[in-house]
């Protein structure tokens, strides 16, 4: 190679950057994705999307009270995760919990004290909603725990001899607090850069096409690698910005430890930017279309990064087909590398597999784009 | 007037139907996800790897270690040989938890002593993991009531016997499809709104309107009706999915699901049209609809409960048309909700469209004076 094509190379490309960075710096709305959407769902994540119940709201119908079920009324109102109200007939508890006021109704029976007290099976009835399943779950297993500890007072008040017990000890490791921000914020960080790498771009190679001005791109000199790059430098570096205001939000506004090398981070990350990229490209090539590239970009990158790749639902409790379809996902890997990051350190058994993983869907990504595009000026 | 409105609805509805792509847009995506993430959103635990470390030799830590191996909430219950495996074992992500018995474990049982029993778990899949120590207080729960009946004592008199309404088993897809219902209309109705008048302004061809004996308002009209008209066809789709496919109960009054649903979709083409008076192109356009639709879904309570946020965030909800639609979707579906528990959620939406769909008017009229 000569050095005056390679000058000239250098040349194109850097004045098809700058023709980018100028166009991003003047539309205000690239700006608002990349700088104040991150910080707006950050800030929601942060305070407000939490998968820690709190004040639960819980009906406790005693239809006789006596001085056992006041004791374990009393359970239930010092319990921080309920608020409690209490009734003599379940039939208005059971019209707020249609209503979703509540979320259980407790009942002890009538019957309760006299049949404990024969030994007889005394059941306390609890209904919860099940039009939440999680929060479902959730508030059998607090409302078990409550009546547990109220089981083993009674049974120690009592002084009848315990049996021998297996006593469980839970310990969270990496978590210790049961925060869910630490492991939400983190993964927010690849919903966030999905968003910017993905929709973005794919919006902006849309208008090209829609407008003409990209088959007038290719009639000039350059090359479509050369092209490629001058389109994606600068939102590559709109995207890492993102990042790092992402990930400084988290550790210094909200306290997300941070345990990885700083190295490791931007690695990681651009090899999923780079991926991001290549699709939003991809999708822009094959839609040509903003409006039709901008519902791809949301179903193919923003929901898959959202809800396929284990940020908030596990994804190995997902029927086989929809596991196999999230390992074509990079958020899928980059999720996982993420709360890794942040919440252990640098794992080698995870972040090594993970970037490979990204770094090979982004070459076919890439691949596919650079073929679609020559072939579609043929 | 009417009839001038009416060509305008038409020419709206053709515009998006006659572009191939378009049209296959807004029906094979919505349907795709709403089979994907059907399936996919569940927060049920299911085929999760642990391990354990039995330090002790006795026959009660194998009894123990053989329910936990029987159990089917567990894919693998592999073996761990020191306690310098844990830490690999865990931050690999290879397994989910780790049961370690100590060697006193058989020792302190037989001197009728507790018997402790560490279950280290990833705080980074926080949420799945509490739910890994629910399955596995279970197990050690009736291992210690099977335990009490060998050496002689009662089960205890007093129980708790829990029951579901409205979804006996906890089926996740009964809650997630008819949420899904919500999310994907807002999509279309916000969508398609910002950008149709978005494009017409790309393309020049909004001014031709504007010239045209049509009044703003009629544009307006023009505007909103062939949205509404998508999105009312998007939630039917999606509910007969959800009966005849998916099997979801459907409990309660179908003419009260679509009075809900247009008054939604009135508020979410109110915001979109809101959108579309404020930008000058369609990247502007769906970025601002982006800006909307995230917070929206975020406050919903689809993900995680209003009730878990804090105060502030959740009056902030009270702004939130979603959040109603969803309570109404869901009650309508599954609790068979009263009348005038519905209305209670319709009139919240009523006043967020009038506040949108005004807003947007007088936004609209602003520009083109």
């Amino acid at each position: 190679m000569n050095p005056a094509t390679h000058s000239g190379r250098a040349r194109r490309i850097g004045g098809l950057i700058r023709k980018e960075t100028l166009q991003i710096l003047r539309d205000p709305s690239a700006m608002v994705i990349a700088g104040i959407l991150p910080l707006l769902l950050l800030f929601l994540f942060g305070y407000g999307v939490s998968l820690d119940l709190r004040q639960v709201a819980l009906c406790l119908v005693v239809e006789q009270p006596n001085a056992e079920t006041g004791s374990l009324a009393a359970s239930f109102a010092n319990s921080r995760y309920f608020t409690l109200e209490s009734g003599r007939d379940r039939r208005q508890c059971d019209a707020d919990l249609v209503a979703g006021r509540l979320k259980g109704v407790v009942v002890v029976a009538a019957d309760f004290a006299a049949r404990a007290s024969r030994g007889d099976a005394a059941p306390i009835q609890v209904i919860v909603d099940g039009s939440d399943p999680n929060t479902a779950g959730l508030v059998q297993n607090y409302i078990q725990g409550v009546f547990g500890n109220w089981l083993r007072q009674q049974q120690i008040a009592s002084a009848a001899p315990a049996p021998a017990q297996v006593s469980l000890v839970p310990r969270l490791w990496y978590n210790p607090s049961i925060e869910s921000r630490n492991f939400l914020l983190p993964g927010l960080v690849v919903v966030i850069m999905a968003l910017i790498g993905t929709l973005l771009t794919a919006l902006v190679v849309a208008r090209e096409w829609e407008r003409g001005t990209m088959e007038a791109l290719m009639s000039t000199p350059i090359g479509i690698a050369e092209l490629l790059i001058g389109k994606l430098v600068p939102y590559f570096v709109l995207g890492m910005a993102a990042m790092a205001i992402s990930v400084a939000t988290a550790v210094f506004v909200f306290a997300v430890p941070y345990r990885g090398s700083v190295a490791a981070l931007l690695l990681v990350s651009s090899v999923f930017l780079a991926s991001m990229l290549a699709l939003g490209l991809l999708i822009s090539t094959l839609a040509r279309n903003q409006f039709v590239a901008s519902q791809i970009a949301l179903i193919g990158a923003f929901l898959p990064a959202f809800l396929l790749s284990g940020l908030i639902f596990e994804i190995s409790s997902m029927p086989l087909p929809i596991r196999l379809l999230t390992n074509l996902l990079p958020a899928r890997y980059f999720v996982p590398a993420m709360q890794t990051l942040f919440l252990v350190g640098d794992v080698g058994a995870v972040l090594v597999p993970s970037t490979l993983s990204m770094a090979a869907i982004a070459a076919v990504l890439f691949a596919a784009t650079a073929r679609n595009t020559r072939t579609r000026l043929d | 007037m009417w009839q001038r409105i009416a060509h305008l609805i038409r020419k709206e509805l053709l515009a998006v139907w006659r572009d191939r792509k378009s049209r296959m847009v807004l029906i094979g995506p919505p349907l795709l996800q709403l089979v994907v993430f059907s399936f996919a959103i569940t927060q049920e635990v299911r085929n999760l790897d642990i391990a354990v470390l039995n330090q002790d030799l006795g026959v009660d830590s194998r009894e123990l270690v053989a329910r936990f191996a029987a159990s089917p909430y567990f894919r693998t219950v592999g073996a761990l040989r020191g306690m310098a495996e844990i830490g690999p074992a865990l931050d690999s992500r290879d397994v989910i938890a780790v049961v370690q018995i100590g060697s006193d474990f058989s020792r302190s049982l037989a001197a009728g002593n507790a018997a402790p029993v560490q279950i280290l778990l990833d705080g980074r899949r926080s949420n799945a993991a509490q739910i890994v120590q629910g399955y596995a207080l279970t197990i050690v729960d009736s291992f210690n009531a099977d335990l009490s009946e060998r050496h002689g004592h009662k089960p205890p008199a007093r129980s708790l016997v829990a029951r579901a309404w409205f979804n006996p088993n906890l089926e996740s897809l009964w809650s997630t499809v008819p949420s899904l219902m919500v999310i994907l209309t807002m999509l279309v109705g916000v969508i398609v709104t910002a950008l149709s008048v978005a494009r017409e302004r790309e393309l020049g061809t909004f001014e031709q309107l504007l010239v045209s004996p049509l009044r703003p308002i009629e544009i307006l009209i023009g505007k909103t009706v062939p949205a509404l008209i998508i999105g009312l066809g998007e939630g039917t789709a999606i509910l007969l999915a959800a009966v005849l496919a998916f099997r979801v109960p459907f409990t309660g009054s179908l003419p009260l699901l679509y009075a809900g649903m247009v008054l939604y979709l009135a508020a979410v083409i109110g915001v979109g049209l809101f959108i579309s008076s404020l930008v000058a192109t369609q990247q502007q356009a769906v970025l601002g609809a982006f800006t909307f639709m995230a917070p929206a879904m975020l406050l919903s309570g689809f993900a995680t409960p209003v009730e878990n946020m804090p105060d502030w965030l959740q009056m902030l909800t009270l702004g939130d048309p979603a959040r109603f639609f969803l309570v109404i979707v869901k009650g309508i579906f599954l609790k068979d909700m009263p009348a005038s528990e519905v209305a209670q959620s319709l009139w919240p939406m009523l006043l967020i469209a009038v506040a949108t769909l005004s807003g947007a008017t007088w936004f609209f009229r602003r520009r083109l004076q």
